[in-house]
């Protein structure tokens, strides 16, 4: 029978607390937002993918209750330096494990929104994202070294 | 005379368990759905156990039963709201069934393109979105009383509204289920009626908790349902003035609402069978006739009483609590509700570590988003108390929510630095 005191078990706080990468990621190439309605939890995350298709970069914005920005810092931790194909291919089971505590559905929404707005954001490049590693690549020079 | 709490806990078998942390059950939810004591139980399971069968069709022992068990529960149900007569009082599924009835039976019939329905910013979802939906019907148009500062709404405001929108309807909550403010419904009734409009009540909030008159409000729809006033969930009360009804179309069509059926058309039947259409809620009625029974022994003026004592006790304390922002006015505007904010910590948070306690609140938006937005807020913690609960359930409450707020403020405990490992 999980207590639901041990969800806010101190490393849970601690990454509220001190989160991984929160802020804002100027350089981000991909980025997405996300809610959950009902409660008004708010998740932003930020990637600088790299043309060898690595996540170098990973930070997360947001605002909400403790499992869902403690999830979020989780995450972003987890992912940084993966490949953008591990990244999508990290389950939403493996989100709740990677969280720890158990929990039940109603707070696995929350837990789940960053796992979701992550997914989303490996599909939603920035038009205007200068990182010129983001744009398309071709077999010759890159375009930005004509400039 | 003052009810006793700790004998009428008695009742409620379900108040003896415990919450999954293994702490003694405090039900704060009851704005929610209350619980039900033993005679609610008990007149459900003896209407299935001795005499179920449906309604009003059978010529048997059974039938004839129980539909004159459904008919008591009908006549019961008069009595505790004050209406005229049993062509009144049409059984609905609840609240959100019975205001919807309204939009489509009444609404559909009345109202065209560019009319106003009147509605305060304090209402439930149930009291919104039918109206919207009329809207997108008709073509007519949905408009909204702000909220005072002190969060209660000005005659004076409500005046305004009704002259220069001339609403065909106001719709508005007897009590909210958020703020617990009490509006003056026989007030805004008289005024409502006097610029015109028809009114409907939505007294999910109210009949719980105090006693109703129909006459006295003068009303033309009251709504509430079973649930929240110690009865079953399924059921809930439509009254509204029989030549309104008598005059509206029905609004679902079926089997035991119709006179007569051919192939080419039907013709309905008379009140308040035109609105019941389909088998009915049979043991829901006689359950919610229980429940009726039950609130009336003790008495809606004492359990009205001894709600504002624990709501006055749990605002004042909470008050006193650093960070701690009550959504709702003070203790003598409102009924058994005290909604609230903590400075930098969750809605959900707080009632997750409640639930630790014991301490059973809801938390979201209570299905009243526009008002939250209005606030600007995106959620609140809600509890809300009832005829069983006692001061050192209030207790409870207040420490559980003093301990949420130095674990979850930001700050509020000794921060740890985390080394990320490496990736
Ligand atoms: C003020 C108010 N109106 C309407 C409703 C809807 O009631 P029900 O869900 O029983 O239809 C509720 C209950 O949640 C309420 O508090």
């Amino acid at each position: 029978m999980p207590n639901e005191q041990d969800i806010y078990e101190e490393h849970v706080l601690d990454h509220y607390e001190d989160p991984y990468h929160r802020g804002e990621l100027a350089t981000a190439t991909h980025a997405d937002e996300g809610k959950n309605p009902l409660c008004g939890d708010v998740i932003h995350v930020m990637l600088r993918l790299g043309r060898d298709g690595k996540i170098e970069e990973a930070w997360f914005d947001g605002e909400g209750c403790v499992i869902s920005q403690a999830s979020a810092s989780m995450l972003i931790e987890a992912i940084e330096g993966k490949t953008v194909e591990e990244a999508k291919e990290f389950t939403a089971n493996q989100m709740l494990e990677l969280f720890g505590p158990q929990l039940t559905p109603n707070r696995q929404k929350c837990c789940l929104l960053s796992w979701r707005v992550l997914q989303s954001a490996l599909h939603a490049p920035l038009e205007d994202a200068d990182d010129d590693d983001a744009g398309p690549s071709f077999g010759g020079p890159s375009l930005s070294e004509e400039s | 005379m003052p009810l006793d709490p700790h004998s009428i806990r008695a009742d409620f078998p379900i108040l003896k368990r415990q919450s999954s942390s293994g702490a003694p059950l405090a039900f704060l939810d009851n704005a929610a759905s209350a619980q039900r004591p033993q005679v609610v139980i008990d007149a459900i399971s003896d209407c299935y156990q001795r005499y179920y069968a449906n309604v009003h069709r059978g010529i048997h022992t059974l039938s004839e039963e129980s539909t004159a068990a459904y008919e008591a529960a009908r006549e019961t149900t008069r009595q505790f709201v004050g209406a005229r007569s049993q062509s009144e009082i049409v059984f609905a599924a609840g609240t959100t069934a019975a205001i919807n009835t309204v939009a489509h039976s009444w609404g559909g019939s009345h109202l065209s393109a560019g009319d106003v329905v009147l509605l305060t910013i304090a209402e439930h979802h149930a009291n919104i979105v039918p109206w919207h939906q009329l809207a997108a019907r008709t073509g007519c148009r949905v408009e909204f009383i702000p909220l005072g500062d002190d969060f209660t709404i000005d005659d004076a405001v409500v005046q305004d509204k009704l002259q220069t929108l001339q609403p065909k309807l106001f719709s508005f909550v007897s009590s909210s289920n958020v703020l617990g403010t009490n509006f003056p419904v026989a007030r805004w009734t008289r005024m409502a009626h006097a610029a015109g409009a028809t009114v409907l009540v939505d007294a999910a909030q109210g009949a719980p908790h105090q006693a109703i008159d129909v006459q006295q409000w003068d009303a033309d729809f009251v709504v509430f349902s079973g649930h929240k006033v110690c009865g079953p969930t399924g059921i809930g009360v439509l009254y509204g003035k029989e030549a309104l009804l008598d005059a509206m179309p029905p609004f679902l069509g079926g089997g035991g609402m119709i006179d007569r059926v051919t192939t080419e058309g039907f013709s309905p039947t008379g009140l308040p069978e035109k609105f019941e259409a389909g088998t009915p809620p049979i043991t829901e009625a006689i359950g919610l006739a229980a429940a009726m029974r039950y609130l009336q022994s003790v008495g809606l003026e004492a359990i009205e009483a001894h709600e504002h004592l624990l709501c006055q006790a749990a605002d004042t304390a909470l008050r006193n609590i650093e960070g701690v922002e009550i959504l709702g006015p003070t203790p003598d505007k409102k009924g058994g509700i005290v909604s609230f904010t903590v400075d930098g910590v969750h809605a959900h948070d707080i009632a997750q570590w409640l639930d630790t306690r014991g301490v059973a609140v809801r938390a979201g938006h209570h299905c009243a988003m526009p008002l939250h937005e209005s606030l600007g807020k995106t959620a609140s913690a809600r509890a809300s108390f009832y005829l069983y609960n006692t001061p050192e359930e209030v207790d409870r409450l207040i420490e559980a929510v003093k301990e949420a707020r130095d674990k979850f403020a930001r700050g509020g405990r000794r921060r740890r630095r985390r080394n990320p490992s490496p990736a």
